[in-house]
């Protein structure tokens, strides 16, 4: 087989998980709704994941594989215990735009 | 073949990440949300985490998706509104989120050695043994003590989802988020 279809340098990956990162960045910013701007944190998590498994290939270490593990974890209970914040929010606010919601006090 | 997957599912991944920003209803933006996590299992698996692959498609396209998906659904959130507070953050963010881009991406095309995947070589670790065989006996061994951590973080984290959403008043679909993963 020819060379260029074989291989594909580890830095495309880091720079893929850099734009993922980033349009996480700007979906936190931008977007103004309460539930979305959680969706653009798990997007940011993804992308440090894939950062760690490109690391983990490029050393052929398996600790980047088991700090993704770890990650996914926190994540999911972070996620279920957000979206509970989320409903116990939108009860007591009847809203779910982020600019509404700027008191901590319920 | 890597270079054309990865080229595939780089895009799907980028194009489903651009349309979570654009879209303005959340179910829109949680299921591009979903063709992003499963080119990422994909890319996993390019990179010979075979684990990683399954268990994304798993936690993150099934659970905590699924979560998402049935939150907006039970809110019944609408369209998004735009207000005077996000034209400020887009006029700042924008080139900020750029920035952050930009300094991220000089220093990984600065980075010397990195070298390439391929598709033969990625799908087994160097260390004797596959993928899943390599991860479970750290994760078993080295890390034991860690990885009973989680669980015990899992647990409080059901609890705390089930204390947090059922506080107001008696609604059946308020235990509905303690919906968790191993």
């Amino acid at each position: 087989m020819n060379a260029f279809s074989r291989e594909v340098p580890l830095a495309w990956y880091l720079l893929l998980s850099a734009a993922l990162f980033t349009l996480g960045i700007a979906g936190f910013l931008f977007k103004r709704n309460l539930i979305t701007v959680f969706m653009s944190i798990e997007l940011m998590l993804n992308g440090v994941n894939l950062s760690f498994v490109t690391f983990a290939q490029q050393w052929h270490a398996v600790k980047g594989q088991i700090f993704v593990f770890f990650v996914m974890v926190v994540a999911a209970a972070e996620a279920a215990v957000g979206l509970a914040i989320i409903i116990a929010v939108f009860r007591a606010r009847a809203t779910l735009a982020v600019d509404r919601i700027d008191l901590m006090k319920l | 073949m890597h270079l054309i997957l990865f080229v595939v599912f780089a895009g799907f991944c980028l194009a489903g990440a651009i349309n979570l920003l654009l879209q303005s209803h959340p179910i829109n933006s949680a299921l591009s949300l979903i063709v992003v996590m499963t080119s990422l299992a994909v890319l996993y698996l390019l990179l010979g985490a075979e684990f990683l692959a399954i268990a994304q498609v798993i936690v993150y396209a099934g659970a905590i998706m699924v979560l998402f998906t049935f939150v907006v659904m039970l809110l019944n959130a609408g369209r998004e509104e735009r207000t005077l507070g996000s034209r400020s953050a887009r006029n700042v963010g924008f080139p900020a989120a750029v920035a952050i881009l930009a300094i991220i991406a000089t220093i990984i095309l600065k980075a010397q050695g990195l070298g390439t995947a391929q598709l033969s070589d990625g799908l087994t670790d160097v260390k004797g043994g596959t993928n899943i065989e390599v991860l479970s006996t750290v994760l078993f061994t080295r890390l034991l003590l860690p990885f009973e951590v989680t669980s015990v973080l899992i647990l409080i984290a059901i609890l705390g989802a089930v204390a947090l959403a059922r506080h107001g008043a008696g609604e059946p679909s308020a235990s509905e988020p303690k919906v968790d993963n191993q």
